[in-house]
């Protein structure tokens, strides 16, 4: 038995001491063993479940893929070299969130920086990203100002439409189902009054109007409600065939819940965030079949169903099928921009995600004026999946059942 | 007089701290001057008065508010009056209204607040104006939030002085320790913690509207944040919020130590900060400073302060 004398401790503790001032000294290029990537994620607060669904699951999901894979060829370096991440939690507040990224860019000297979760996150974080000159690969953001942004901060890049591409794509569905006698004229609309809600409602409300439904329910309900009875109550007597809630994840549950219990339901039932979650299905029980919302995937893409495949076996849990796609393909885009231009010049990797085409999850991609604008923007439950039934750019995968099924009554 | 000197000489020596410091110590600066302005300001009213407020981030978040509203049709001194000018009328109804409550119940209504404003200011967004995100494009770099904030840490301590040596200062601390020894001295009891409440809600006001440019982006769920509040009373109570430098120098090591454990410990950030909290409480129930003191007392056998 050795006791510890107080000078050992001292010089470990020095030793210690010196190994951790090292660690923090920046890697120079030359002997670099790896390629930084740096982020900061909510992984406690308000926006940690939305993160912990579409975000963070994606960014390990890459980094494993890419590690796995050998790592990425920078050819003009002659390396090929593993991915290493550098962490931290914004706690989802922007203060936090925007002091992490000068954090990342000027003390941990990262090569690339991925962004937060959310709409919020990502424009409070645009002008960081700006003034370090990273590249935003903002997959989260929904937002009808990002042809502004791309003007004022020219490497962000935004990957998932604006409330109108929303909006306007469901009423031209409905539009159709109209004409085709399977609805009638009146639309019911319930919105979160927070981003999401107000934003799309902004968009649905004129976009319906105009296209001649008769609006004869209309409004918003506080952020954290969780009676919808009342909605759900008033509504049923309005006979309309088409009810619309521009929601977020619990209360897409529980307005599902709740119409199920009140026996009403409509034709068309479209839900906003969460509709698209792993766990709807779960949630809704045999009653997931054919309801409607935000966002979609393509059903027959082996593309998608392998990487599918690989979230589940890597996070536990598929991915959502709406933002987890898109994560990822943004991912693939900052990969591919990366070996193509063959070293870590943050400039031109920049300019090649804005000019260049991607092979991704999502099929081929390119942006337009920095925007991904091939999008699926209404999805609906059939069959286990929750297929895209309308896109910007192509047909939609399936076509829509309407009327959806009736509710299986519950238990 | 010496001791003025060396303030004025710490304060502009700390206004050339941009000059050479790069963007993440700036960065850290701003968050360390904006919680020292708050938890000072809270400990202006709270500390004498032992009324724990809990409606901070309801008037930071006012003031940001104010800047992402006005940013484009005032020039921006201006907005900051205005800012200034709408906490205290705020400031002054809910004075007016809560400041006869006492205890839990004084708590309870100022937590309760911060959930009101930010539920009035998310109606008036979805109802009247129809956007809940607010952009702020001001060309204000972190350099200049951070001389702002400098500033005004300057003033709140010297109103903090003054308010120290002054009688409304110790009719407050009569108040704290006693309201109706307080009113039998003759002490206007509402008047005085109306005047305190005030000054310290107008200080918290311009802290939100001067940070408010850095984030470009401003919805109630960003500024109306109430984790801020808990922060800001944790950090006056660590340092002591009965001295003049105490909620400063709670929240110093408090923000560099949340700093690092976010840094460290993503993981286990909260489990680690609730453990801390409690043990502050615990530990060290009167503060840093008070502690310091009575260990100095004990190590040189005087006698412990009363």
């Amino acid at each position: 038995m050795t006791t510890l004398r107080r000078r050992t401790v001292l010089q470990g503790m020095g030793v210690s001491a010196l190994a951790t001032a090292l660690a923090g000294l920046p890697v120079l290029a030359q002997d670099r063993t790896a390629i930084r990537i740096g982020y900061a994620v909510p992984k406690t607060g308000a926006n940690a479940a939305g993160a912990g669904i579409s975000t963070i699951p994606n960014y390990l999901l890459w980094v494993d893929d890419v590690n796995k894979a050998g790592g990425l060829e920078l050819s003009k370096l002659g390396v090929t070299l593993p991915l290493e991440v550098v962490e931290y939690d914004d706690r989802s507040t922007t203060e936090e969130l925007v002091r992490a990224i000068e954090r990342l860019a000027t003390q941990d000297n990262v090569d690339f920086i991925l962004p937060s979760w959310g709409t919020g996150p990502n424009l409070a974080s645009g002008p960081t990203f700006d003034r370090f000159g990273y590249p935003q690969l903002a997959a989260t953001a929904v937002t009808d100002m990002a042809p502004d942004l791309v003007q004022r901060w020219k490497h962000s890049f935004w990957m998932l439409g604006g409330g109108h591409d929303y909006a306007n794509a469901l009423v031209a569905l409905l539009v159709k189902q109209r004409e085709a006698g399977a609805i009638n004229n009146k639309v019911a609309i319930a919105s979160v009054a927070d981003g999401f809600g107000i934003d799309l409602s902004k968009a649905a409300t004129p976009a319906f109007t105009e296209a001649g439904f008769e609006l004869v329910y209309d409004k918003t309900y506080p952020l954290g409600t969780s009676d919808f009875a009342p909605i759900i109550n008033e509504v049923s007597g309005l006979g309309v065939d088409t009810f619309v809630a521009f929601s977020y994840p619990p209360d897409t549950f529980a307005l599902t819940q709740q119409a199920v219990v009140a026996n009403f339901s409509p034709k068309v039932f479209y839900l906003g965030v969460g509709t698209a979650f792993p766990i709807y299905p779960n949630v809704a029980g045999p009653n997931h079949d054919g309801v409607m919302g935000v966002g979609g995937i393509d059903p027959d893409s082996e593309a998608l169903a392998a990487y599918f495949e690989r979230h589940t076996a890597l996070n536990g849990q598929a991915p959502d099928s709406w933002a987890s796609a898109i994560t990822y393909a943004s991912l693939e885009i900052l990969q591919q921009a990366i070996e193509r231009v063959g070293d870590l010049d943050r400039e031109a990797v920049a300019n090649e995600i804005s000019t260049g085409e991607f092979d991704t999850v999502i099929g081929k991609v390119k942006l337009v004026d920095n925007q991904l604008r091939a999008l699926w923007t209404v999805g609906q439950w059939q069959g286990g999946k929750f297929v895209g039934l309308a896109h910007t750019e192509r047909d939609g995968a399936r076509d829509p059942v309407v009327p959806k099924p009736a509710w299986v009554p519950a238990a | 007089m010496m001791k003025l000197l060396a303030a004025l000489v710490a304060l502009a020596a700390l206004a050339f701290v941009p000059a050479f410091a790069g963007p993440y110590p700036l960065g850290l600066g701003i968050g360390i001057l904006g919680y020292g302005v708050l938890a000072t300001a809270w400990a202006m009213f709270s500390g004498p008065t032992r009324y724990i407020s809990l409606a901070t981030v309801a008037f930071f978040g006012l003031g940001a508010y104010t800047v992402a509203v006005l940013a484009d049709v005032l020039p921006y001194p201006l907005v900051l009056l205005v800012a200034a000018l709408v906490g205290l009328v705020v400031a002054l109804i809910v004075g007016l209204a809560t400041l006869r409550l006492a205890g839990i119940y004084f708590v309870i209504f100022t937590f309760g607040l911060t959930e009101l404003v930010r539920q009035l200011v998310t109606y008036y967004e979805v109802n009247v104006t129809r956007t809940l995100g607010r952009y702020v494009f001001l060309p204000i770099g972190p350099e200049h939030i951070y001389w702002q904030l400098l500033a005004l840490l300057a003033a709140t301590l010297a109103i903090a002085f003054w308010v120290s040596r002054s009688r409304i200062g110790l009719a407050l601390r009569v108040i704290g320790d006693d309201p109706d020894v307080a009113s039998h001295l003759g002490v206007r009891i509402t008047r005085t913690k109306l005047t305190l409440f005030s000054i310290s809600c107008v200080i918290m006001t311009l802290a939100g509207a001067i940070q408010a440019p850095r984030w470009t982006y401003i919805e109630p769920s960003i500024v109306f944040n109430p984790t801020t509040s808990f922060l800001v009373v944790i950090m006056a109570l660590l340092g002591g919020p009965n001295r003049l430098f105490g909620p400063l120098l709670g929240a110093i090591p408090l923000f560099l130590l949340f700093e690092w454990l976010s840094a460290n410990f993503p993981n286990h950030y909260s489990i680690i900060l609730g453990l801390l909290f409690i043990a502050i409480v615990f530990v060290l129930p009167n503060g840093v400073l008070a502690a310091g003191d009575s260990l100095w007392s004990r190590l040189t056998r005087k006698a412990v302060r009363p």
